[in-house]
């Protein structure tokens, strides 16, 4: 009889079999992965906001279409939606624990960070091709 | 009937302590970070909407409650990216020691004030703030 505790599998195995959530470390990776992007991309957005203070509409326009800036912003959007979805998904797991509450909340939360990236990188491509 | 899992004790029974606080507000900022996109995708939507979309917001963002709510928002996302930081620097496995993560904690409340109140007082008194 085998020890207990004993496993052929080495811990590595494990995680490449995906263990029990089927996603391995995926989602750990990918947080850590936006955080990172997110450090950058927030102080440039800072910088963007604090360029456009005392401006008028016309002048937020033009910088918000100018390319450098609508594909930082774009850049922005995707790392800190794509951050915020997987960050509520931990806190609702954590807090909710009935099943068909937590489904809603799971759904409810993937369309919130999907329809606030869309709705912004819709706005952001329009700002930049002038339409 | 199945009966419930069981759940391990929670917050209510330990003893709070600062790095258990930090915690809990990086939570907290996170998920007001969240739900503050929608500000940002508003902004952005108007922008791109004209003139008169965007002058409603800046009204909203001009007034007393909307700097509030940007300012709360402001010191957020500041803290909420010192505390990932912070979480960086554990996922590389430093910053364990007792000594080590009680000074990180105070760096990172005191960063986050301190830099909340520095960008405000440079875009109130330098730039003019918002229209």
């Amino acid at each position: 009889m085998k020890p207990e505790g004993f496993r052929i599998r080495t811990p590595l195995a494990r995680v490449r079999g995906l263990g029990a959530a089927r996603s391995g470390t995926e989602h750990f990776w990918r947080q850590r992965l936006t955080a990172v992007a997110n450090v950058p991309l927030v102080i440039a957005f800072v910088v963007i906001v604090a360029s456009l203070l005392g401006r008028n509409h016309a002048a937020v326009v033009q910088i918000l279409g100018s390319p450098f800036v609508a594909i930082v912003l774009l850049l922005f959007i995707a790392s800190i939606t794509t951050h915020m979805r997987i960050g509520m998904q931990v806190v609702i797991e954590d807090y909710v624990h009935d099943d068909i509450p937590k489904l809603v909340c799971l759904i409810a939360n993937n369309f919130f960070a999907v329809a606030v990236a869309l709705t912004s990188a819709y706005a952001i491509l329009k700002l930049s091709f002038g339409v | 009937m199945p009966r419930p899992r069981p759940l391990s004790p929670h917050l209510q029974i330990y003893r709070p302590t600062l790095t258990m606080m930090m915690s809990v507000a990086h939570r907290m900022t996170g998920m007001g970070l969240y739900f503050g996109t929608l500000i940002l995708a508003w902004w952005l939507l108007a922008a791109s909407s004209g003139p008169n979309a965007y002058s409603a917001v800046e009204g909203f963002i001009g007034s007393l409650f909307g700097r509030l709510i940007l300012f709360g928002y402001t010191w957020a996302v500041i803290h909420h990216m010192l505390g990932g930081i912070r979480h960086l620097i554990w996922d590389m496995g430093y910053g364990f020691g007792p000594h080590e993560r009680e000074w990180l904690a105070r760096a990172t409340l005191a960063g986050s004030v301190g830099l909340t109140i520095l960008l405000w007082a440079i875009g109130l008194l330098v730039v003019g703030g918002p229209r």
